[in-house]
């Protein structure tokens, strides 16, 4: 019975896949996919949607997704890792409000700011040490300390579940402010985020590390890479990243909104990743794909908030697009013997 | 004469004595309502639904709550649907068969626990709806007339922006579509605002479950679109510290004029002061708890079956400007008492 299905989908292949791999570049990946989407659409906005294209609307647009696209950076790292971090709204979150709160109340920037980034490596720790060490699911893992880390804010941290930007911090605040000859420093963050993370992933050790150990875990350990401590380093990474996003957008809003964590930004940010095309079974994709998620979805909303479009249409046209994607990428990339094997979450 | 002044001053020590004891007697008397007044409340019980708990507003009416429960012997206590509408619903549910005398319930819709609302009422328990109130009357309603709010801050924009050449372009930013505050608020708005040449509304756009970095982004899109944007109707006070972020950003602080509305907490001064907003409505949340605290009284005296009597109480408004704000402190929660 497997077996015919296997035929199937390699027939499937051999039709529309290969007509599409022909094309230059060779291989049709989800990547593609996703760009070509996205030239699509935002070919077709700079048509019809007045202003769209002026250089104002789209450092608009990048500034809206910016912090989306942090996040999804660091959620990149785990993924590639054949993890998933769960907990990165309430890494984003809490920490950021712990340093808000303790500027507030007369701490200094330094020691505030030290205080948040201490937190945010002991949540990645304890999801790390938990994952590698206790063998416990990512899945499971991440949910249950996101939960409890955002929890730790409700039980009463803070006075007001919206904590807000205290003078204290103006200093700092150019972090999500502003702009440097004209480029909003939200979405210049976003760029060095990128660069930082592609470096790493790409030029050092632990980078390749984390690619071994998320393509074959049980070869990358046979090899003598120490496992378990680059899975505890890619969770205390992402807490990191989570928590640099957590700055930009408090200092982007004047406020930090803890009540974020209930809402479903954690699946915004999954989508900007899996839907550039790194594999939630782990080993593929890099920065660029996390770039192409969030520029896609950055578009799609942008001229949807210029068309006035009501706010369950937009939900609607979201989800559209995005199972456009999906479907796109399973009809040309057939699942064959090696995907179909590697866990899927 | 001696005979007679020793008369005299018997008779004055007499009448002093007597006078002394009636005096006495007058200092103290049975209120007769006292007693039964609070044995009738001892025992009862009184549960908070909130939409959320951990806002200046739903901590700021717990709080009012919660120190005349402590003052008169009656148990109180907040059962927190975290944003969770589902688990709000549960709540609701098994508090029909817990019984408490009074649920005060926030609603994060107009339809959702309507028909929970009922049965709850059908079981013999008082239901206040707080603020934000379903399609479905019970025992009683405290809070805002949204619709007003809307009215009043169409109004203030209209004053601003009619009267150009041009029609004033208008931003509306409202909450969840089926929040009594997004729907209610858009009627007012269209009260005011249909039929006037003077503006014009360019968008409106809901910033989800009242995000403010949404609140931001949108304005951000919008006023790339329309530079020349005269005023922002804005939902919330919390929400719209976003709005104002990127109003602030673009340059466009003193160009746009923004209103928004809330329970007149340290933020609402704040903003004012900073000049985050220029015109702010606000349901006085102390204000707010006394009347909700008089009906959960009114509701645990009440020996009719329930849901013979309905009460509506729309909290009296009141508005603020830069200007008119003066010296007011705005309620923080250590200064409710």
């Amino acid at each position: 019975m497997g077996s015919r299905i296997d035929e199937a989908s390699a027939k499937g292949r051999s039709g529309l896949s290969r007509v599409l791999s022909r094309l230059p570049g060779g291989g049709f990946d989800q990547l593609r996919i996703v760009t070509l989407l996205f030239v699509a659409i935002f070919a077709l906005y700079a048509l019809i949607l007045p202003g769209f294209l002026s250089i104002g609307n789209l450092l608009t647009l990048m500034r809206t997704v910016s912090v989306l696209g942090i996040l999804g950076l660091g959620m990149a790292i785990v993924v590639i890792g054949r993890g998933i971090d769960l907990s990165m709204i309430a890494s984003l979150c809490v920490p950021a409000a712990v340093v808000l709160t303790l500027a507030a109340r007369g701490y200094g920037i330094v020691p505030s700011v030290g205080a948040g980034l201490l937190m945010a490596v002991a949540i990645g720790l304890l999801n790390g040490i938990l994952v590698a060490y206790a063998e416990i699911p990512s899945l499971f893992t991440t949910l249950a300390v996101g939960i409890g880390i955002a929890g730790i804010g409700q039980i009463g941290v803070f006075d007001y579940e919206i904590v807000s930007w205290p003078p204290q911090l103006d200093p700092i605040a150019w972090i999500g402010r502003g702009a440097l000859f004209g480029m909003p420093y939200s979405v210049l963050a976003f760029g060095v985020a990128a660069v930082v993370i592609g470096v790493f992933l790409r030029r050092t050790r632990p980078g390749m590390f984390v690619y071994a150990s998320g393509d074959n875990p049980g070869a990358t350990r046979l090899t003598g890479i120490p496992l378990r401590p680059v899975l505890v380093m890619q969770y205390v990474i992402s807490a990191c990243v989570a928590f640099f996003a957590g700055m930009v957008l408090s200092a982007s809003s004047a406020s930090m909104d803890t009540r974020i964590f209930n809402l479903t930004w954690i699946y915004d940010v999954i989508l900007v990743v899996v839907l550039g095309g790194i594999g939630l079974s782990g080993g593929r994709g890099g920065v660029i794909n996390v770039v192409v998620g969030t520029l896609l979805i950055g578009t799609i909303m942008n001229g949807l908030t210029i068309m006035n479009m009501p706010f369950e249409m937009q939900n609607l046209v979201r989800g559209l697009v995005l199972l456009f994607a999906v479907l796109a990428d399973s009809l040309v990339n057939p699942r064959n013997e090696e995907t179909s094997q590697q866990g899927d979450i | 004469m001696r005979k007679l002044f020793e008369f005299a001053c018997g008779a004055a020590l007499a009448v002093t004595v007597l006078g002394g004891q009636i005096a006495h007697a007058q200092t103290s008397m049975d209120d007769p309502l006292r007693d039964s007044y609070y044995e009738n409340l001892t025992g009862k019980k009184v549960v908070f639904v909130p939409v959320f708990m951990g806002l200046d507003l739903t901590e700021g009416w717990s709080k009012i709550m919660d120190t005349q429960a402590k003052d008169l012997g009656y148990s109180y206590e907040v059962r927190n649907s975290n944003f969770n509408t589902s688990a709000g619903a549960q709540t609701i549910t098994s508090l029909i068969s817990e019984k408490p005398d009074v649920i005060v319930v926030q609603n994060p819709d107009v339809q959702s626990y309507a028909k929970l609302l009922q049965q709850a009422e059908k079981a013999g328990i008082h239901v206040i709806q707080l603020n934000m109130k379903t399609n479905y009357q019970t025992t009683g309603f405290v809070g805002a007339d949204v619709e007003l709010i809307g009215e009043k801050q169409a109004e203030a924009a209209v004053e601003k922006c009619a009267g150009g050449s041009q029609p004033g372009k208008i931003l509306v930013l409202a909450g969840p579509p089926t929040s009594p505050f997004s729907a209610y608020m858009l009627k007012g708005y269209e009260n005011v605002l249909n039929g006037n040449a003077g503006v014009q509304i360019v968008s409106v756009q809901s910033t989800g479950d009242y995000e403010s970095s949404k609140a931001k982004s949108i304005t951000q899109v919008v006023l790339q679109q329309h530079p020349d944007l005269c005023a922002i109707l804005g939902v919330w006070d919390n929400a719209d510290v976003g709005t104002a972020a990127a109003l602030q950003e673009a340059g466009k602080a003193d160009q746009v004029f923004l209103t928004t509305s809330g329970g007149g907490g340290e933020l609402a001064c704040k903003g004012l002061r900073e000049k985050q907003w220029q015109y702010y409505v606000s349901y006085d949340v102390p204000g707010q708890g006394r009347d909700l605290n008089d009906l959960i009284l009114a509701a645990l005296q009440d020996k009719n079956p329930v849901g013979s009597t309905r009460t509506v109480l729309y909290t009296p408004l009141v508005t603020y400007t830069p200007e008119t704000l003066g010296d007011e402190k705005c309620w923080t929660l250590d200064t409710l008492r």
